[in-house]
């Protein structure tokens, strides 16, 4: 496979007509890297930045990334700031979201709380694309037996109710940041396994794949090099899924009582925390 | 059709089984049943006497074995918790979860069938863009969000738009409620409708784009073509060819919402299964949560079965393959 050409649909040769003769009649130049539309990331960046609600997304996106990793900076008081003559206000100008009963500033806290749920959400979704992937693209390329097996594992997570058990894991393995995000990981990855697989069966029958085989790759060579290029859509698609799918479970567990514990400050021990009281005054 | 019905379930006994040994082994490894006796300061030949009992000391594949030959009799044991039949505990907890499904998921089938259409059939309109907009804000909210909000707004706040008790409560038994059948659906109305925000962003989501698909195929374009009314092209030729794949996706969904629904149900207090199973595993109940465990893997796989069923009988396709 040609590795400046972008993953894709080749796209036609343009038939050369009379006007792309040279003036002495002769054929233009055979085209060379030069030519080239540019790097897969050029045409990426080019055909993004056409897009103007996804580079809206991504200013939003990074923006409450600095904020949340920035917090130490942007935060209007120190982390775990408490005022406890102060108690619960509503908003005002010192305390734009207000405060909850020790006088804490709700917007300080939202901000190191953003912390954790971004960690957990963007490892989660590196973690089981990680696994996921490696496990779709093996039981796809190999198949037979190993295809069987792998997939009536994947049956087996799918099956099993997820948020009780990653309750249940969780009251098992401890609370601790990394073992929700292992966790968490060991419950998301059968969706990525699925369309990876999926992907797989369909590439691997193709003729660049025949091409590799026949001049002599390995396994390995050809599923990193000339198959998992070519899933590199769907696998993004549901990374970013995965992402916002991870953030959610996180919070639904700490709002349960079984995720991040108290006093680490996160979004959904924020509400359950203040529900009732300083939220609706 | 019935080969192929047999076949899937035939391959979902082993599923189960495995899924039950492996929730089993889990749940054994997590509590330790003579936990209380421990921190009561029970002397140590008791706890050997009571690990004896429970049979602990043999090696997990026969406990296993045990439990499965007393689970298949209906004898799921005793919980720790209530010291109740956990059977029959089951039995009435499912029962509640099942109503809060039903309408549940009948509100929101219809719901996401006639967006999902509208807007396949009017994309790109105002409307069209309002739907799309309020889906992502119901896929974007945490379950439990709104269920606050509702509580908040709809409950507590203006107090008698609901006339429910204070404290609020959110579910009555349809037999033992005073006011008959519509005081039971007036304290339904809130859970049902969160599960219903939830559901039906992404169902019609999903219809949308079935129906968007089902529009541009050479069927529907050979029905316009001899002159088929405009009303029954969409209905018969469209809405009926894009239900097949919704349907699969909610035979999906419903299996998981058995296990799932455990945050709604919290908040509401209703005595479903997924209160069931947050007391349990607050309580450390090891009998109870290996039954709920196995019995909603069970209603995931059943359901996944009605999926594949239901898309054989409704494409035919499916089931020459």
């Amino acid at each position: 496979m040609n590795p400046i050409r972008p993953p894709g649909p080749v796209p036609e040769p343009e038939p050369i007509g009379p006007s792309e003769l040279l003036p002495d009649g002769g054929l233009p130049p055979f085209p060379t890297r030069d030519d080239a539309p540019g790097s897969p990331w050029v045409l990426f960046r080019r055909r993004f930045l056409r897009h103007r609600l996804a580079v809206a997304a991504v200013v939003v996106l990074v923006g409450l990334c600095i904020l949340c990793f920035g917090a130490s900076f942007f935060a209007p008081y120190p982390r775990a700031h408490q005022d406890l003559p102060l108690g619960a206000v509503g908003p005002s100008w010192s305390h734009w979201f207000g405060t909850d009963d020790l006088g804490e500033d709700q917007l300080t806290r939202l901000l190191y709380a953003g912390q954790i749920s971004l960690e957990i959400g963007l490892a989660v979704a590196a973690l089981s694309t990680l696994i996921g992937t490696v496990i779709g693209a093996v039981a796809g390329f190999v198949g037979k037996a190993t295809d069987q097996a792998l997939m009536r594992v994947t049956d087996l997570f799918l099956v099993l109710p997820a948020l009780a058990v990653l309750a249940l894991a969780l009251q098992k393995f401890g609370h601790d940041r990394f073992t929700i995000i292992w966790v968490l990981a060991a419950l998301f990855w059968m969706y990525v396994a699925r369309v990876v697989r999926a992907q797989v069966l369909s590439i691997k029958e193709q003729e660049f794949v025949e091409a590799a085989r026949a001049s002599g790759a390995s396994a390995t060579w050809i599923i990193v090099r000339h198959v998992l290029p070519n899933c590199v859509g769907p696998i993004v698609v549901n990374a970013t899924l995965a992402v916002a799918a991870a953030i959610v479970a996180e919070s639904s567990l700490s709002f349960l009582g079984f995720g991040v514990q108290p006093p680490s400050p996160d979004w959904a021990l924020q509400i359950s925390d203040n529900f009732g009281h300083a939220f609706f005054e | 059709m019935l080969s192929h019905v047999g076949r899937r379930a035939l391959y979902s006994i082993p599923v189960i089984l495995v899924a039950s040994f492996l929730t089993f082994a889990f749940v054994r490894a997590t509590f330790d049943p003579t936990a209380k006796l421990r921190q009561s300061g029970t002397a140590g030949s008791a706890i050997r006497d009571e690990r004896q009992r429970l049979g602990l000391n043999e090696p997990l594949v026969q406990q296993y074995g045990s439990w499965l030959g007393k689970f298949l009799h209906g004898d799921w044991g005793t919980s720790e918790r209530t010291h109740d039949p956990v059977s029959s505990q089951i039995a009435s907890a499912l029962w509640n979860t099942t109503q809060l499904v039903f309408w549940g998921v009948l509100i929101s089938a219809l719901a996401a069938v006639a967006i999902g259409v509208y807007s396949a059939i009017r994309q790109y309109s105002a409307l069209d863009y309002t739907f799309t907009g309020l889906t992502f804000i119901g896929l974007a909210l945490p379950p439990f969000w709104f269920a606050l909000i509702a509580i908040e707004f709809l409950a507590v706040g203006p107090k008698q738009w609901f006339h429910l008790t204070q404290p609020p409560l959110f579910f009555v038994n349809l037999h033992s409620s005073s006011g008959g059948i519509i005081d039971y659906f007036r304290h339904l109305v809130l859970p049902v409708l969160t599960l219903t925000v939830g559901i039906v962003a992404g169902w019609s989501r999903f219809q949308r784009a079935a129906m968007l698909d089902v529009m541009s195929s050479a069927y529907i374009r050979t029905a316009r073509a001899k002159g088929v009314p405009r009303r029954r092209v969409v209905w018969r030729h469209g809405v009926r060819n894009a239900l097949v794949p919704l349907v699969t996706v909610m035979a999906l969904d419903i299996g998981a919402l058995f296990g799932g629904l455990i945050i709604t149900e919290k908040i509401f207090s209703i005595p479903g299964m997924g209160k069931l199973f947050f007391d349990s595993l607050l309580a450390g109940d090891a009998t109870t949560l290996t039954a709920w465990l196995v019995v909603t893997a069970a209603f995931v796989v059943a359901w996944n079965l009605v999926a594949d069923l239901a898309h054989g009988w409704l494409d035919p396709r499916v089931r020459i393959a």
